[in-house]
């Protein structure tokens, strides 16, 4: 049987979920904490235990991101690989590949300066969503109403001026029932699906309180995943799609390391199973 | 074991594993097992909740 590896940084019911399904799928596996591992340039395989197969399944973007470019420098692989991840993590890069592959998607406008930004906002009009590049659980994320709440979001940008603060990611606002769906692709297959519906404002995220109900999986809902997950470079992925009152379903984000305790309460397939089976099978092949 | 913190009381139950976090009841400062021997856990103050965390 091959060796299963979870990389971890924070245990949240998710790996313990994987982990605990590994186990009973009959794989050698073992959790590693990315946050006590050291690897170098001068590293070979064999120095460490990382199996046939890693679940990268790091909270930390940035340090899972890392850490996948470090295991892949190994030769060892990786779900999902590091193309995917910075794909995925990075939402402007999102955004740009799934336009490009022809995926619907909300159209998105780049300012690289808060007066640039300004601009786009007044030559666009109102309401746009603001989004951070990087970053999840619907942070950051927020409707732009008017020019009084774009200058406060803008003024704020610029005092805490990171690097990523410079980069103004806008989004039209779909107008759309109150909730989105999320979608769990595994490989060529969307494995389950669910509704997120709004916990009162405009965000549905199951991480703000946002209700998990069952969702169909319709032909045209795997055929959009599919095309998203082609788009990104595929593997086991999170992607949130909403439903444009005229142009039907629109992809809004792929997510890498996706979340699933929400989804698992209502999904019909085994969500870790799933995952496991796809990351050992894509390993052997 | 006791809160690093605050000296309460901590439970932490038998089936948790390394990389969890546990909170304290008495004064909510959260711990990540750092190791475990039998019933005997290692604990460190966790990570705070970092702008890059999510999917």
């Amino acid at each position: 049987m091959p060796k299963l590896r979870i990389v971890f940084d924070r245990v949240r019911l998710e790996e313990k979920m994987l982990e605990e399904k590994a186990i009973e799928l009959g794989h050698d596996t073992k959790m590693i904490d990315a946050k006590i591992t050291n690897i170098s340039t001068e590293s070979k395989k064999n120095d460490f235990d990382f199996g046939d197969v890693v679940l990268e399944r790091c909270v930390s973007y940035f340090r899972g991101l890392h850490i996948t470019a470090c295991l892949e420098f190994l030769d060892i692989p990786v779900f999902n690989k590091f193309e995917v991840a910075n794909n995925c993590g990075n939402k402007m890069l999102t955004s740009l590949l799934l336009k490009k592959h022809n995926v619907p998607t909300p159209k998105t406008y780049f300012s690289f300066s808060s007066e640039s930004a300004v601009e786009t906002l007044e030559k666009q009009g109102y309401p746009l969503v603001i989004k951070p590049i990087i970053g999840s659980w619907g942070r950051g994320v927020i409707l732009l109403k008017d020019r009084e709440t774009a200058d406060a979001i803008i003024e704020v940008r610029e005092l805490t001026d990171g690097p990523l603060d410079r980069i103004f990611y806008l989004q039209e606002a779909i107008k759309r029932p109150p909730r989105d769906i999320r979608a769990i692709a595994v490989g060529d297959q969307v494995i389950a699906a669910m509704y997120r519906t709004s916990s009162g404002g405009f965000k549905t995220n199951i991480a703000l309180g946002g209700e998990p109900v069952p969702c169909e999986i319709t032909k045209d809902l795997e055929d959009i995943c599919m095309k998203a997950s082609k788009a990104v470079g595929g593997g086991i992925l999170g992607i949130d799609i909403m439903e444009d009152e005229k142009r039907g379903f629109v992809v809004h984000e792929v997510n890498n390391t996706v979340e699933f305790k929400g989804l698992a309460k209502v999904a019909k397939r085994n969500i870790p199973k799933e995952m496991i089976e796809y990351a050992v099978s894509s390993a052997v092949r | 074991m006791n809160c690093p913190e605050c000296d309460a009381n901590l439970k932490i139950p038998g089936d948790a594993s390394v990389g969890e976090i546990i909170s304290c009841p008495d004064c909510g400062a959260d711990f990540e097992i750092a190791s475990k021997n039998g019933a005997v856990c290692e604990l460190k103050h966790a990570e705070k909740v970092g702008e890059d965390w999510g999917e």
